[in-house]
């Protein structure tokens, strides 16, 4: 047990490839905590998609011991926060974990929209936030102009930032000692009732769940039976022990401290992020406050190419679910594609991270259906439903009104990009909030609905600003829009998986968009398919691709016979990656490509 | 044109014909569209080639004994730069070996250059009836962009030196190039047929990987090249240009007056039996209901070394299944206006798909047990085998 006044905890708040993996690397080394042979890039990204998206999926902590300037050796407890807005409520849960916040900003290009949602995060958990102006080595770097600009937008004293360059060792001193100086030591008693916050959780093959905790009152040692306050379970604590940032057994975690613990639990899914664990008996009698289960808001199917893989994709995604508490599925039967999972994420980045795993650890190949976010129907007898596929959608005199979720979103772009933003924005269904300067940024508030947003909205954002523009967005609600359904009918035939929910005034420029892309999207057949958007039983989009004109091996002589066998069954071979529906083979990419607009 | 007939106990030599094919692996220079085997040497040993020729004529022969000869076929490369006498040679060896049918077809491919043409009559002293000659443009520009040796007037009075010395004379040409309009495609192919040939071979431009074009449509800088819809349309006018002049498309890329088709290429279509010799030459034999596929090594080096060496020229020898050998019989036969005779099928005569619905769509047309690909069809054939097999 560490002594309070000795221990301080904090978290690093940054946008990306603004040096936070960097930094952190940099504060771990310089401490002696891991030898540098054992230096890998972003040490705390552990898994290959966080490495090449640089992104943190999962919450990670490391314990650094630092001998500061006054002699005394301090604990340093680093967790490293998820850095997206997808896990919106397990950053809110890192920050509840720790006192205080180091502010990464790289000093050529400012703050950004990213960085202000998780700062003003740190702000609510009643953080101290030390600014690190980062890159400072670099000829562009501008610290006066991004000083007053943290001043002016996140609304901070930013005076004593500290000027660093975490890629060539510059101010990490000072950063150490930043951190024992200007940040508090936690506060707790060592008397009280065990009372500790769940802050993430790991599966672990060897060890069961493994669960990172922050102690704020009592003592959790080994042998301990403990009970997690929402899910009301009791477990025996196997071991007890701290990430430096390989896991290290301790005989007890005390009040301040962060750390981990196994108990053989055998599933992610029975550790919920924001949960309270006290001791069995004499526990705690007041769970901390914030507790959210998990709410997926995107939803999408999820179907194997081949469907002879049903099983194994079943297995997949019992395994991640396993790992992943707020990614939820349940089986789905499509017409078009047979059997499947509906599933649902936190958001777009959310599903991504889950398909590629899926296609990457498990080798199988997907056809992603239509994201859609989660509707509320309230139909004519008062009931309230929620509608998670639109393929799902009832008979619309049964149905009064339908609400869809809005969200406030938060984009700060350069001038020159200010007016492609702004038509983007009410393309989209936007509501203008506000238009403000960040310093010299512009940064515009928008109300959106989260349907226009789901699918390709960052992407766009991203190639109309040519990737100058920085974007968050929170949930706000429900509200009631003129939403239909819209069938796609390919020859004839309706394609459940690409039907979607669209708003009335949106439905022909939407339907006509997708049917154009579809055209492109199936390659041609032995015969003409019209393909249709309709709204119940009217055509709102059609267009014809024509049949194969041609398609034929010009020279075929005795030395060709066997060339052109083996063609035909890799072909053949070929043809089991499309899906059939009715006579008509559709390729797996046309499904999520068809859903992109190009304006 | 003959049927190919029910086949009921018959071999598929009886039914199909039975022919040679000699490769002579030579060229004086490579072509940027051509896959072929095809090598180009300093200095080349006649007589070291002939004797491997001889020898392997001699050892097919032993394993053919008893069938009547529907033809040989002298490929390449560029045969028409073989001396006559070593042509000669190999059919005077032939001749001892096998009885000729009535209407033995002997075919050489040449090129229609000056000097090629002035061998033409020495290669009909040695008992060539027929040459086929790789004309491919009727312009200097586009015979430049292909790689050709020869000049349009050149290509002109070898069609007419050959005309005069053999009864029967095909020539190629290759249509759907760069920047081809469907009115100069037309105005070329018009002037090819008022040479009054009996026999075109008409190819679509394919560019192949590992050639030349291969290379530069890779890199993107193979420009001008027909889409799907412009290739249709030039598709389209061979067949009515052609017809009209009466030499209609017995086989996708081959057009004849009644009569005059090639021998030799109906073999392989009709999946007849043939021996592949030479470098990288294929084969296809069947002995007592079994039906090899057989290759040569593919560098000249090699397939003589084979020869001398170990006595023979083959690198393989492969039973194919009965699954493989109906697929060829399709992929091949279904070429031809006259189609596949069902009845000659093994497994998968009842396993053929969609039928129903490419006869519908005017793709096919099954009379009894003969399966055609329709005129509306044969541009689109790769599509109806996928569909049927």
């Amino acid at each position: 047990m560490t002594e309070l006044s000795r221990i301080r905890n904090f978290s690093i708040v940054a946008h990306i490839d603004h040096g936070k993996s960097t930094l952190a690397d940099r504060l771990i080394q310089a401490t002696g905590t891991v030898q540098d042979r054992e230096m890998k890039a972003q040490l705390l990204d552990s898994m290959d998609i966080e490495r090449e998206r640089g992104i943190t999926i999962k919450a990670q902590t490391v314990r650094i011991d630092y001998k500061a300037d006054d002699g005394h050796t301090y604990v340093l407890n680093l967790i490293d926060t998820p850095g997206h807005v997808d896990f919106g409520y397990e950053v809110s849960r890192s920050m509840q974990a720790v006192e205080g916040s180091l502010l990464v900003v790289d000093a050529t290009q400012g703050v950004e929209a990213q960085t202000l949602a998780n700062v003003y995060q740190a702000i609510d958990a009643d953080h101290e936030i030390v600014p690190v102006l980062n890159k400072i080595d670099l000829p562009a770097s501008e610290p006066e102009r991004v000083k007053a600009q943290i001043e002016d937008v996140i609304g901070i004293d930013a005076s004593e930032s500290i000027l660093a360059s975490a890629k060539s060792g510059i101010g990490i001193h000072e950063v150490l000692e930043a951190i024992v100086h200007r940040l508090p030591a936690p506060q707790g008693d060592a008397e009280a009732p065990l009372k500790a916050m769940l802050v993430d959780s790991v599966y672990d093959s060897y060890l069961g769940v493994v669960v990172l905790v922050r102690i704020i009152d009592g003592v959790l040692k080994k042998g301990d039976r403990i009970r997690f306050m929402q899910n009301g379970t009791v477990h025996q604590v196997d071991r007890v022990g701290v990430f430096r940032p390989g896991m290290l057994p301790v005989d007890e975690l005390g009040p301040g401290e962060i750390g981990f613990l196994t108990a053989s639990i055998k599933q992610v899914r029975d550790t919920r992020v924001g949960d309270t664990i006290t001791h069995e008996k004499k526990g705690c009698d007041k769970a901390l406050p914030g507790f959210k289960p998990a709410q997926p808001v995107v939803f999408c199917g999820l179907f194997p190419v081949d469907s002879a893989e049903f099983e194994d994709l079943r297995d997949a995604i019992e395994k991640l679910a396993l790992n992943d508490a707020s990614f939820s599925y349940e089986m789905e039967t499509s017409a078009a594609l047979g059997f499947g999972f509906r599933c649902g994420f936190l958001g777009l980045l959310h599903l991504e991270v889950i398909r590629d795993r899926i296609e990457r650890e498990y080798n199988i190949d997907l056809i992603t259906t239509a994201p859609s976010v989660v509707y509320h129907l309230y139909m004519k007898d008062g009931e309230m439903s929620e509608l998670h596929n639109p393929a799902d959608m009832p008979d619309l005199t049964h149905v009064d009104h339908i609400e869809e979720p809005r969200i406030k979103a938060t984009i700060m772009v350069p001038d020159d990009y200010l007016g492609d933003v702004l038509k983007l924005c009410q393309d989209r269904r936007g509501i203008q909030q506000e238009l403000t300067y960040a310093g010299t940024r512009p940064l515009v508030v928008y109300d959106l609905p989260l349907n226009e947003v789901v699918f390709d909205f960052y992407d766009r954002l991203k190639s109309v600003t040519k990737g100058y523009a920085s974007f968050d967005y929170q949930l706000i609600g429900y509200r009631e829009d003129n939403l239909v359904k819209m069938s796609i009918l390919v020859n004839d035939e309706p394609v459940d998986a690409l039907s979607m929910m669209v708003h009335r005034d949106r439905a022909e420029m939407r339907g006509r968009a997708m049917v154009e892309k579809l055209k492109d999207l199936i390659p041609r057949h032995m015969f003409k398919i019209p393909i249709q958007a309709a709204i119940g039983g009217k055509v709102i989009a059609r267009e014809t691709l024509s049949a194969m004109r041609k398609d034929v091996t010009a020279k075929c002589y005795g030395g060709d016979a066997t060339r052109k066998r083996k063609l035909l069954d890799k072909q053949k071979a070929g043809k089991k990656k499309m899906r059939q529906f009715g006579k008509v083979d559709i390729p797996q990419e046309a499904f999520i490509s068809a859903l992109k607009m190009d304006g | 044109m003959a049927e190919g007939g029910t086949s009921a106990g018959l071999e598929p030599w009886q039914v199909g014909g039975f022919g040679l094919y000699l490769h002579w692996p030579f060229c004086q220079a490579k072509c940027p569209y051509c896959d072929f085997n095809s090598h180009v040497v300093a200095f080349v040993d006649h007589d070291r080639w002939q004797r491997a020729f001889l020898s392997e004529i001699d050892r097919i022969a032993e394993e053919t004994r008893g069938r009547i000869l529907t033809s040989v076929f002298f490929g390449g490369g560029t045969p028409s730069l073989m001396p006559p006498a070593l042509v000669g040679a190999i059919l005077d060896r032939i001749a001892r070996h096998w009885t000729p049918a009535n209407d033995l077809e002997v075919t050489l491919e040449a090129n229609p250059t000056s000097v090629e043409a002035a061998r033409l009559e020495g290669f009909r002293a040695a008992g060539v009836n027929r040459v086929s000659l790789g004309v491919q443009a009727m312009n200097d520009a586009d015979l430049k962009h292909l790689g050709r040796l020869h000049s349009a007037e050149q290509a002109l009075s070898a069609v007419e030196t050959a005309r005069d010395l053999f009864e029967r004379v095909s020539f190629d040409l290759i249509y759907a190039r760069q920047d081809q309009t469907p009115e100069a495609w037309r105005e070329e192919l018009r002037q090819a047929l008022a040479l009054a040939p009996d026999h075109l071979s008409l190819y679509q431009l394919t560019v192949e990987e590992g050639t030349a074009f291969g290379a530069r449509l890779a890199a993107g800088k193979l420009k001008g090249l027909p889409d799907e819809d412009r290739a249709a349309d030039l598709w389209d006018i061979t067949q009515e240009e052609t017809e009209a002049a009466g030499l209609s498309g017995y086989e996708v890329s081959n057009h004849a007056r009644e009569g005059a088709e090639s021998r030799h290429n109906l073999i392989y279509w009709r999946s007849g039996d043939w021996a592949g010799i030479g470098p990288g030459a294929h084969g296809r034999l069947t002995h007592a209901g079994t039906r090899y596929a057989t290759e040569a090594p593919r560098a000249p080096g090699a397939w003589l070394a084979a020869v001398e060496g170990q006595g023979h020229g083959e690198s393989a020898r492969e039973a194919l299944t009965a699954e493989a050998r109906d697929e060829e019989l399709l992929l091949m036969g279904l070429r031809m206006s006259e189609g596949v005779d069902l009845g000659r099928l093994g497994p998968l005569r009842d396993k053929l798909s969609n039928i129903n619905d490419l006869e519908d769509d005017g793709l096919i047309r099954l009379t009894g047990e003969r399966l055609q690909v329709t005129p509306t069809g044969r541009p689109v054939l790769n599509g109806v085998l996928r569909a049927l097999l």
